[in-house]
C-alpha cells in the first residue's frame, strides 16, 4: 500500500479544519478505505477530542519522530469505523520540536498503513503549517465565506504554490443558504471568483456538528445530516468519483418569498 | 428591509455579500503585490526606456503585474505600425 498524503489547512483558525479532517476521515473509511488522520497541531491537540478518542492516546507523533514508538504502535484504531486510525499530537511539546523533514519521514512511514493520510494542519502560516505542508501530495483548503477567512485562504494558496505543491482544492465550510439567498453572505461563486482554485466540497452550516463534536462522534458516523452528506461527497471525490455538488438553494416558502424569487429580488440567489 | 421596500426601489445600498466580495477583491490585489504601485510604475518606465532602444513599443499598452506565485509579468505590445523600424534617439 502506498497511501496518498492530503494536508487540510486554512490560514485562519476556527473555520473547521479539524472537524473537516475528522469527518472526511470517517467518510473515506466508511467507503472501505484505510485512513490515518494525523494531528499536526503540536501543543494544541484537538483531533483526538473531536473524534472522541482522547482516552485512548498512549503514543503520539513526537514519540514516532523520536523513535520512542513505531508508527504502527502509535496508531489508535477507531473501533466504530474499521480502517480508521489516528496519530495524535503531543500536547506538551512545541511546534518547533518537529521540522518539515521529520514530518515527511513520519508521514512516509504511514503510507504503508493506509490509502489516505489526512494531516490536520494548525492555523497560521508559521512552522506548524510548514511542517504539515511538507509531506503533502495534495492540499485541501478550508474556508468560510467571510472576508477574514477568504483573505487568509488567499495567502495560503500563494504559499502552497510557492512551495511547488499543486494548488489546493477548496472546502467551503459553513455556508448558510438563507443568508446567501438574501445577499448577506458571499456565495460559492463569489468565493471561487476571488480565490480561483478548484472546489471539492460545499458544507452547509449544520447545528448537528456542534452536538456531534460535544459527544466526540463525528457527524458523518450517522446518516441524515446535511453536513455529513457533504463530507461523504468530498470523500467520494477524493476517491475519484465525479459527483454533482449539493443543491443548497432554498425552496421558496411564503407567497412574498415566491414573488421575490420570481422577480429575482432576493440577492445573488442560492448556491449549488 | 421588506420585500416591498425592495420592490419600490427604496433599497439603494448593495447587499453586504457583494460589499464583502468587492472589498476582498481590492484588499487581495494589494496583498498579492509586495511592490508598491509607484515602484511598479518606475519599473515600467525603465523597461520601456531600455526596450525602446531596440524595438518600437506601444507605450500606452505596456502592463506589468505581480502574479500570486511571485512572478513579475510584463506585457509589452510592439507598435504594429512600426514593428520593423528601430526607434533610436
Amino acid at each position: 500500500m502506498a497511501g496518498k498524503i492530503i494536508t487540510v489547512t486554512s490560514g485562519k483558525g476556527g473555520v473547521g479544519k479539524t472537524t473537516t479532517t475528522a469527518n472526511i476521515g470517517v467518510a473515506l473509511a466508511s467507503r472501505g478505505r484505510k485512513v490515518v488522520v494525523v494531528d499536526a497541531d503540536i501543543g494544541l491537540r484537538n483531533l483526538d477530542v473531536v473524534m472522541g478518542l482522547e482516552n485512548r492516546v498512549v503514543y503520539n507523533l513526537i514519540h514516532v519522530v523520536r523513535g520512542v514508538a513505531s508508527a504502527e504502535r502509535a496508531l489508535i484504531r477507531d473501533k466504530r469505523v474499521p480502517g480508521l486510525m489516528l496519530l495524535a499530537a503531543d500536547q506538551h511539546s512545541d511546534k518547533d520540536d518537529v521540522d518539515p523533514e521529520e514530518m515527511k519521514d513520519v508521514c512516509d512511514q504511514l503510507r504503508a498503513f493506509a490509502d489516505f493520510i489526512l494531516v490536520d494542519s494548525p492555523a497560521g502560516i508559521e512552522q506548524g503549517f510548514r511542517n504539515a505542508l511538507a509531506p503533502a501530495d495534495e492540499v485541501l483548503l478550508v474556508t468560510t465565506p467571510e472576508v477574514s477567512a477568504v483573505r487568509d485562504a488567499d495567502r495560503v494558496i500563494g504559499l502552497v504554490e510557492a512551495s511547488g505543491k499543486p494548488a489546493p482544492r477548496l472546502v467551503l465550510n459553513r455556508i448558510k443558504p438563507e443568508l446567501v439567498a438574501r445577499g448577506d453572505m458571499m456565495s460559492t461563486e463569489d468565493v471561487l471568483d476571488i480565490l480561483r482554485i478548484h472546489i471539492i466540497g460545499i458544507v452547509p452550516e449544520d447545528g448537528d456538528i456542534v452536538a456531534a463534536t460535544n459527544r466526540g462522534e463525528p457527524v458523518t458516523l450517522k446518516r441524515g445530516s446535511r453536513a455529513g452528506q457533504a463530507y461523504h461527497n468530498i470523500a467520494a471525490r477524493l476517491d475519484g468519483e465525479d459527483l454533482p455538488f449539493m443543491n443548497l438553494e432554498l425552496p421558496p416558502t411564503s407567497l412574498l418569498d415566491r414573488l421575490s424569487h420570481l422577480f429575482n429580488l432576493g440577492g445573488s440567489g442560492g448556491t449549488t | 428591509m421588506s420585500f416591498f421596500d425592495r420592490l419600490l426601489g427604496r433599497d439603494k445600498a448593495p447587499r453586504s455579500g457583494s460589499v464583502a466580495r468587492e472589498r476582498l477583491k481590492l484588499v487581495l490585489e494589494y496583498d498579492r503585490s509586495q511592490l508598491t504601485a509607484a515602484e511598479l510604475e518606475a519599473i515600467r518606465d525603465e523597461l520601456i526606456e531600455t526596450l525602446s532602444h531596440h524595438v518600437s513599443i506601444d507605450r500606452d499598452e505596456v502592463v506589468i503585474t505581480l502574479q500570486r506565485d511571485g512572478r513579475l509579468v510584463a506585457e509589452i505590445p510592439l507598435d504594429r505600425r512600426r514593428r520593423r523600424t528601430v526607434d533610436r534617439p
